[in-house]
């Protein structure tokens, strides 16, 4: 069960989303992320798991027509973040982002996780060595990467490049992480690693993980969340939803009965 | 827990471990059923039959096991197919207990008709209290057929009712032991027999337990009889 007394990080609240041509993609969705806690969102391909997680940073400003209505609010300073006069940069600086794919930038290894220190406008070397260092201990690929920090980073193996990608998510000491199918490109050793590496980084932060993989979810997350169609279906525990989830529909999707 | 998996062959796996458990517990139902009818009406053949197909039901234990143990390592199952696994890999540990207290009532009856001795016990009221305790028995497995908790209050009662008559035995055994010296051995084998039938009506309230949870979710295991009623009553 849920504590009460669990501190909130951020919440969503009766957050509507509309893509450009009205599709409605995400229906007064409000859910909690308890800080220093991992949330998995879990549902079938196109129920809006992944568009609930942009929303966290912005994502859909890149794109004209797109609408919100409703709030995302962090805490502890009550931010609407979807609020017009909030820069999305800034948003983007608290809450990062890693992709399905690694994309890491065809630039070296330490310029990779320089580069949102540099956009933030800090050149100091010794500053971005020690933030660099900080970042690839953080993600695990320190030891592997201190002696080819100058390398490609596309040099590096698909679990290094995604890594590399929380290693450069990290530097700019975010409050948030979002982990938008973090594994799905990677084999199961890299896969346990990026799992072992989030469940440390939960000391630090507070993250938002989509997942297809419901034994990764069962895996890694604190509560879990089960959307379908645009809709919240279900939130709570991980615990309670994988073994006595209160709806029918949640149980369907995650014995594998659904349809 | 009606509605089928994408995966129909999964659906059949849980079918075939669900129908083993089911055997089995028809399996043990016999072997209580046969253990009685040779004690009471001396039938040391029945007996004897008894205590050689206790090893069916032990097969039966470890196979349940290692298919659910498959299952497991194959289809991690979750939610309600997952609480009908952990069901059933205790439902058989419990089935196989009761199995072999009902090899102890077959003994039992193969000695009381072999030997020459000096006092005959009377199995009345132990007839009585074998009958409850394989209708709780027979309740608990119809439960777990048809996934309804309805009867698991009714099997909660008849264990207080079992473990009632229990006690008086002992009494009445500790009153033929006062008289006569001589029946203590004797007087010794039927409290024996009588705490083996007790037990099973102990197994077979902790399978109606383990439906409710398989059923509901709801743990009902050690908890008041007013708890429980909560616990089971329909939404």
């Amino acid at each position: 069960m849920i504590k009460p007394t669990t501190p909130i990080k951020a919440e969503s609240r009766n957050l509507n989303f509309f893509y450009n041509g009205g599709n409605h993609a995400l229906k007064s969705v409000s859910m909690p992320l308890y800080e220093n806690k991992i949330t998995a969102l879990i549902g079938p391909s196109g129920c809006g798991k992944s568009t609930f997680l942009r929303c966290f940073n912005r994502m859909h400003d890149l794109y004209p027509g797109n609408k919100y209505q409703g709030e995302i609010v962090m805490h502890p300073d009550n931010t609407n973040i979807l609020e017009q006069g909030v820069d999305p940069i800034e948003v983007r600086m608290r809450i990062s982002m890693v992709f399905q794919k690694p994309n890491p930038f065809p630039k070296s290894i330490y310029e990779n996780v320089a580069y949102g220190l540099r956009v933030r406008g800090e050149n100091n070397k010794r500053m971005l060595d020690d933030k660099v260092e900080e970042a690839l201990k953080g993600a695990a690929l320190w030891n592997e990467a201190k002696d080819r920090l100058q390398d490609l980073a596309f040099n590096l193996s698909g679990g290094q490049q995604q890594r590399l990608c929380i290693a450069r998510a990290l530097a700019t000491d975010p409050e948030i992480m979002l982990f938008d199918e973090p594994t799905s490109a990677l084999d199961p050793i890299a896969t346990a690693n990026i799992e072992e590496l989030m469940s440390e980084l939960k000391q630090k932060l507070t993250i938002l993980v989509v997942t297809h993989n419901m034994q990764q979810a069962a895996r890694v997350s604190d509560y879990t969340a089960y959307m379908y169609l645009g809709e919240l279906m279900e939130y709570d525990d991980t615990n309670t939803i994988f073994t006595r989830p209160s709806r029918k529909e949640t149980e369907d999707y995650i014995t594998g009965k659904f349809g | 827990m009606q509605s089928e998996h994408i995966f129909k062959q999964y659906d059949a796996e849980l079918e075939a471990v669900r129908a083993k458990v089911l055997e089995m517990g028809a399996l043990v139902e016999q072997q209580i059923v046969d253990a009685l009818e040779a004690l009471i009406n001396a039938n040391p053949k029945l007996a004897k039959t008894v205590i050689k197909k206790d090893h069916l039901v032990n097969a039966l234990e470890v196979q349940v096991d290692e298919d659910c143990s498959h299952i497991i390592a194959r289809r991690q199952p979750t939610a309600g197919d997952l609480r009908m696994v952990l069901m059933m890999i205790k439902t058989i540990t419990d089935l196989e207990r009761i199995g072999d207290e009902a090899t102890k009532i077959a003994r039992f009856a193969l000695k009381t008709y072999e030997t020459d001795r000096a006092w005959s016990p009377r199995f009345a009221e132990i007839k009585a209290m074998a009958n409850l305790t394989r209708d709780m028995l027979h309740m608990a497995l119809d439960a777990f057929a048809r996934s309804e908790v309805t009867q698991v209050l009714e099997i909660a009662h008849m264990d207080e009712e079992v473990d009632a008559q229990y006690q008086m035995t002992i009494r009445q055994l500790i009153t033929f032991m006062l008289e006569d010296p001589r029946t203590i051995t004797m007087a010794l084998e039927v409290l024996f027999m009588s705490k083996a039938i007790e037990r099973i009506g102990d197994h077979a309230k902790n399978i109606s337990e383990y439906v409710v949870y398989m059923v509901k979710g709801k743990d009902v295991r050690h908890i008041s009889m007013e708890k429980m009623e909560q616990e089971t009553a329909l939404d």
